[in-house]
């Protein structure tokens, strides 16, 4: 292989990579405050891309994304006090279920509404056709886009759950939500603003993917499965870890491609999956103490 | 006492009300159980959608019209949600349960043949929508099947590859029955028509990025790609080839005939060339044509109905339901076996995949004839000219 070929292959791996990891990162923060899976999160993916390629008939593309982001969050946060907050002696377990019936329930909604047919929301720069070419390799300028709202994204976030009071709570609740309403921290409502913050951020990665991935109804699962094996592996949580944890992932898949079979890049990225929660838990990022504080 | 005498009424005017509409239904010759499995949801639900809208639409105006024999249809749709594993149960549901005379559909080549021998074994009609040849090859008496062949698609793609001067392909195909038919057929007729298939490689069916695989393909140094799909990744091959440079003629297949797939595809699928039916192109077809008057019927009809563009796969349905109303019509019977007879002896049936003449040895019916080259231009379809 030439070398315009081996940086061709690493912008394979870099462009699937950006798209798990822009997924994964929705997975943590609701991890992050209330210590479950959101199973949904695939879905505020799609009703963000949907939302947005619908405005976008009426307003310009930037205008539609917000809207889209607006709309999703208060979405993100009805369906907290409908269904999550309803639920009395929530055991982890018991929310992950609720939230598969949510992922389903969404899925079917948007079906009736949007109908089966794919679309998705023009390029952000140039067209389907346009690329950056980098060491002779080419890139679509769409990929760029990923990666740089998912930098914005994490740089966002990373400071928000680390320094901010609001942000310190969040986590507070989900390291032991009794003592942190003891110290006076309105623990329902931040799990609400959880779910609210990560579909405002599920619904802006879907319309930065929806160009690359396009959009059906029924993507969501697909993209959540990828999303969460990228948030495992860097250690769930920690929304910096999910990127670099993702670009990996294409990257080895991107890889395993050029080997082999394209079939096996599935798997691999399985058997990859399976070590992890055998061998690191706390993911490659995670540190070990934290993940056996938690178990306990 | 007046409320007794009300009571009385009451019962009076309900028994009545029975009685007339027994009487009524008597009236009527019992319908025609005719079930459906399209796959409305899930990944091959482009192709789904437009089916059952049109087999709706189709016996809705068969039973203003009188119905078949004097007998109206009933259809029973199911929702395979493209899965072969529901295909099956609701094969048999349609069959034991709801004793058809006959399914149409399903929608794609993996569903039908998960129930090809199910169909075949409770002697029930299967009138299948998908293209796989597989399908009516070897052939199953009870089973039939609308789309062209798969082999003669791959047949028309290496003519105009010959004519171009094109002697090394890359192939890449979706992990999904039709795309696993359609590599068969390629790599079969391949050496026949003097190509040489340089790289084979499927994709998973809900893939959401092909540059990598498109990578592998470019490494090849190929003069086309060949793509096999009716997933929407379809519309990303041509957008990543040219994401990547690969700037060579992107060949599809017939589960290519959407225009949505050509409005996803945007700028980059313009020349793109593939094989299909002559639906899609019905307003600049000569007038001679023969199945002109019928296409524009048809969309005309989809189009003031549903408010989308008619598309290939809804025709399907339309064909499959049309052959099946002749076959009666001949048979002049709801008796399975005499209507699968008189399926086999129809002769010059105007379809709009083509014109169907069938045997007991060609459950499809269609020539080479019945597709057309077609390629993309300023986002329309329009016929290929070498």
């Amino acid at each position: 292989m030439n070398l315009p070929q081996v940086v061709q292959y690493c912008f394979a791996g870099v462009t699937v990579g950006s798209i798990y990891a822009i997924v994964a990162i929705g997975f943590n923060i609701i991890y992050n405050t209330t210590g479950i899976i959101n199973f949904a999160q695939g879905e505020f993916l799609i009703v963000g891309a949907m939302l947005a390629i619908s405005f976008n008939h009426f307003v310009p593309l930037p205008v539609a994304i917000f809207l889209a982001v607006v709309v999703t969050t208060i979405i993100g946060g009805l369906v907290e006090i409908v269904f999550i907050r309803q639920v009395r002696n929530a055991s982890v377990l018991r929310l992950i279920v609720i939230t598969i019936g949510i992922s389903i329930l969404m899925r079917e909604a948007m079906l009736h509404i949007w109908d089966e047919k794919v679309r998705s929301l023009p390029y952000f720069t140039g067209t389907g056709v346009s690329t950056v070419t980098i060491l002779g390799a080419h890139i679509s300028p769409q990929v760029l886009w990923v990666l740089g709202v998912s930098t914005i994204i994490v740089m966002g976030l990373t400071p928000f759950f680390r320094f901010t009071l609001t942000g310190r709570a969040m986590r507070a609740c989900a390291d032991d939500r009794m003592a942190a309403r003891l110290c006076g921290i309105n623990d329902r409502w931040m799990v609400t603003l959880s779910f609210m913050l990560s579909a405002g951020i599920g619904a802006l990665a879907g319309c930065v993917i929806s160009p690359v991935t396009q959009t059906q109804y029924d993507m969501g699962a697909s993209l959540a499965i990828k999303g969460f094996t990228v948030a495992i592996l860097g250690g769930l949580g920690n929304s910096m870890a999910a990127v670099a944890a993702g670009l990996m992932l294409g990257l080895i898949e991107a890889l395993v491609m050029s080997q082999f079979d394209v079939a096996y890049k599935e798997a691999v990225s399985i058997v990859i999956l399976l070590l992890i929660l055998v061998f690191r838990p706390s993911g490659l990022f995670g540190k070990r103490e934290i993940a056996a504080m938690r178990a306990l | 006492m007046g409320k007794q005498l009300a009571k009385v009424v009451g019962i009076l005017i309900v028994a009545l009300a029975l009685c007339v509409s027994v009487v009524a239904k008597a009236a009527d010759a019992p319908a025609i159980k005719v079930g459906a499995i399209f796959a409305v949801t899930g990944g091959a639900a482009n192709l789904g959608g437009p089916e059952k809208k049109t087999a709706e639409m189709l016996v809705e105006k068969i039973n203003k019209e009188g119905g078949v024999n004097g007998q109206k249809i009933e259809l029973i749709v199911k929702d395979s949600g493209t899965k072969p594993e529901n295909a099956i149960s609701m094969a048999k549901q349609l069959i034991e349960e709801d004793k058809v005379l006959a399914i149409i559909g399903p929608s794609t080549s993996g569903e039908t043949m998960a129930i090809k021998n199910i169909c075949q074994e409770s002697k029930t009609i299967l009138i299948s929508c998908a293209a796989a040849e597989d399908i009516v090859n070897p052939v199953a008496s009870y089973v039939f099947k609308t789309p062209q062949k798969d082999s003669d698609a791959v047949r028309r793609i290496f003519q105009v590859m010959k004519a171009k001067g094109i002697t090394k392909i890359g192939v890449i195909t979706s992990n999904d029955g039709f795309g696993m038919a359609g590599g068969k057929q390629l790599a079969n007729l391949a050496n026949l028509a003097g190509i040489t298939i340089a790289i084979s490689e499927a994709y998973d069916k809900q893939e959401t990025d092909l540059t990598g695989v498109l990578t592998k393909v470019k490494g090849q140094d190929v003069n086309a790609v060949v793509n096999w799909s009716i997933v929407p990744a379809q519309s990303l091959v041509a957008k990543n080839m040219k994401q990547i440079g690969l700037n060579v003629p992107l060949f599809q297949s017939h589960g290519f005939g959407n225009i949505k797939y050509v409005q996803e595809g945007g700028e980059a699928a313009n020349g793109t060339i593939f094989p299909c039916g002559r639906l899609l192109i019905a307003e600049i077809l000569p007038d001679n044509n023969p199945q002109k008057k019928l296409l524009l019927g048809y969309k005309k009809d989809y189009e003031s109905q549903y408010k989308e563009d008619a598309s290939t796969f809804g025709g399907h349905a339309y064909d499959a339901l049309l052959i099946l109303v002749e076959g009666i019509k001949k048979a002049k019977s709801t008796d399975k076996e005499k209507v699968r007879e008189a399926i086999e002896n129809i002769k010059g049936l105007v379809g709009t995949a083509g014109i169907f003449n069938f045997s007991s040895q060609d459950h499809n019916g269609l020539g080479m004839d019945a597709f057309e080259m077609l390629t993309v231009k300023d986002g329309k379809f329009v016929i290929y000219k070498n």
